[in-house]
């Protein structure tokens, strides 16, 4: 009963110059809203990929963050011989005591002051963390004033170059290596001694946290439940890449609602540039649609057809959205987290469900765009439409 | 024989502002089966209003409008669709052919309708085709015609579903003389070969003479 496809791909081919515009209009909102989705999945996956599934990180209990977070040399090492800490090849336990500050370091592209995570580690956070890898020099020497940076903080930040050194809290530190992550949050920080960054930074007998390889990640409840009950420490645990995650939330979250929010007030207008090319290809086929009608065509196939005609139309405008916004792919930027307040550098990450909603995004402006013209377009009473020039 | 056409005392009144035009005012009409009636008039005189009411595209305002049996005030919108794919067959003034299909397309048209396969479509289009003397154009579109060669097409497309009555609005209104001579012709044979009846509204006293009785309007009314 219905209208061949053909016949609404072949009218918009003969129309195109009017299509263009729908078409590119649609094009750029659905761009701007990949590139917003693109920004945030690319922050989520930062973040998520920070810790590991296997590891437990031991914080103050309600502290929020490893920032706020603060406990006694003591009591991590009392946590760090529990017999569900896996051990190293030495049989010693993987537990990595970890202290967090944050620094005010110059951007390398304006020199504007930001917020850099430095954390103090021992060697054996090399262990407990797998996916940190040395790609330019080598690991601070213990008892040294050197750091190792991660490379996406190095490419922002200046002073972080193989060699140079930075001052903080009153103290030269000398860039000794540059290291990977997986492009995690950890690439975004710069990571010292433990025994030498605790006293320089007045945290000297304490910790912010501690992260630990479990032998078993599935006794990670148990092992919190026995930290709360524990009434000589206020801590608890958490599973390492869990945390991460939920500190990205609030940010993540941020940018999903700005993507929400500047794609529906461009995605109004873009419905309104439909509509009014759809009216305009309504009207200049008044007496095609009269001729339909006449011939026993359905108010319901003139409807679909007009409607089919303005999805297609929204499509390849999606389509070219997604392949504008494609090359944003990897694009490196940096954000404020809200929970440490330092620069998080990520990049951003187009992935195929970001796609797919920018594709049925631009299927809805289409389909909106075009309900009232096509509905105007079956209801024309037949002898008005054919006496249309 | 039956009357294929038969129309009962029909007023037509269009509500313009707040006045009342009286389009047609106490029509009755009657058209045999394989008769080929030309509706003549001056603009105005309501004749198009008469053909577009006998086509079931309009309905009247008051009075009965039957067409091959069928009460063509009672039927819904989409019955009346249904009904007008089966039953009626349009030519009109400007071909009204669909620019962006070929002449086979714009035949297949009406056929879409009908529960035929893609191949009876295309094989009944032909034959349409061919009685009208365009098979070997059957890719071309419209702008690749002429004027006549376009109305021709159209008069295959009127006539592929095998429509009880054929209505034609001006059908040589936008030809040259030889172009209207051959439609003209063409709408002869359509009635006497294959038994079309034949409804055209024309100005043209040579086209109304091609046809068998002739019925002039003037302000709504028959007169003759």
């Amino acid at each position: 009963m219905a209208l061949p496809i053909g016949y609404n791909v072949r009218n918009l081919v003969v129309r195109w110059k009017v299509a263009l515009l729908a078409v590119g209009g649609i094009g750029l909102v659905v761009m701007v809203f990949v590139v917003l989705l693109a920004m945030a999945s690319g922050f989520r996956i930062a973040l998520g990929a920070t810790g590991a599934g296997e590891n437990g990180i031991v914080v103050q209990r309600g502290s929020g963050s490893e920032l706020t977070s603060y406990f006694s040399r003591e009591q991590g090492n009392l946590i760090a011989v529990d017999s569900r800490i896996a051990r190293g090849s030495d049989g010693q336990p993987l537990a990595s005591p970890e202290i967090v500050i944050v620094a005010n370091l110059p951007h390398r592209v304006d020199g504007q002051p930001t917020n850099v995570t430095i954390r103090g580690v021992t060697s054996r956070a090399f262990e407990v963390r797998r996916n940190i890898a040395i790609a330019e020099g080598r690991r601070f020497t213990p008892g040294l004033n050197e750091v190792v940076v991660g490379r996406r903080i190095r490419d922002r930040i200046r002073g972080l170059d193989l060699g140079s050194s930075i001052t903080v809290q009153r103290r030269a530190w000398q860039v000794v290596g540059v290291f990977t992550a997986d492009g995690s949050a950890f690439e975004s920080e710069v990571w010292g001694d433990f025994d030498v960054m605790g006293p320089a930074f007045l945290r000297g007998g304490g910790q912010n946290s501690l992260t630990v390889r479990l032998g078993d990640p599935a006794t990670l409840k148990d092992f919190d439940r026995d930290l709360q009950a524990n009434p000589q420490m206020q801590v608890e645990m958490h599973q390492e890449r869990q945390y991460y995650a939920d500190q990205a939330g609030p940010v993540a979250r941020s940018l999903l609602i700005l993507a929400g929010f500047v794609s529906i007030v461009m995605g109004i207008g873009a419905v309104f540039g439909a509509m009014n090319t759809m009216y305009a290809i309504v009207a200049a086929r008044t007496r095609e649609i009269g001729t339909l009608r006449a011939l026993g065509f359905s108010r319901r196939s003139i409807l679909l057809a007009f409607l089919i005609e303005s999805a297609f139309l929204a499509l390849v405008g999606g389509v070219v959205g997604c392949l504008l916004a494609f090359p944003m792919n990897g694009f490196t930027t940096a954000t404020g987290q809200t929970a440490s307040f330092s620069e998080i550098a990520f990049a951003f990450r187009v992935t195929p469900p970001d796609l797919l909603r920018g594709l049925l995004f631009a299927l809805a402006m289409g389909v909106l765009g075009g309900l009232l013209p096509a509905r105007r377009a079956s209801r024309l009473p037949i002898t008005v439409a054919l006496r249309e020039a | 024989m039956a009357n294929v056409v038969d129309v009962q005392g029909v007023r037509k009144v269009y509500n313009r502002d707040s006045l009342e035009i009286v389009v047609l005012d106490g029509i009755t009409l009657l058209v045999p089966e394989g008769e080929f009636v030309a509706l003549m008039g001056p603009s105005g005189s309501g004749k198009t209003t008469l053909l577009n009411l006998i086509a079931g595209i309009d309905r009247p305002t008051s009075g009965r409008v039957t067409v091959a049996g069928t009460d063509v005030a009672r039927l819904s919108e989409s019955a009346l669709a249904r009904w007008r794919s089966r039953t009626v067959g349009f030519i009109f003034q400007f071909y009204n052919l669909i620019p962006v299909l070929t002449a086979l397309e714009n035949v297949q048209l009406p056929l879409l309708l009908a529960p035929l396969s893609r191949k009876e479509r295309r094989e009944r289009a032909l034959t349409a085709l061919r009685i009208v003397g365009l098979e070997d154009r059957s890719a071309h579109y419209p702008r690749q015609l002429s004027g006549g060669q376009e109305q021709r097409v159209a008069i295959a497309r009127a006539i592929v579903a095998d429509p009880k009555v054929l209505v034609a609005d001006e059908p040589t209104g936008d030809l040259d003389a030889r172009s209207a001579e051959e439609i003209l012709t063409l709408m002869e044979t359509l009635n006497r070969d294959f038994k079309k009846t034949i409804v055209m509204v024309t100005h043209d006293p040579r086209a109304a003479q091609r046809a068998h009785a002739q019925k002039h309007l003037d302000k709504g009314v028959l007169t003759a």
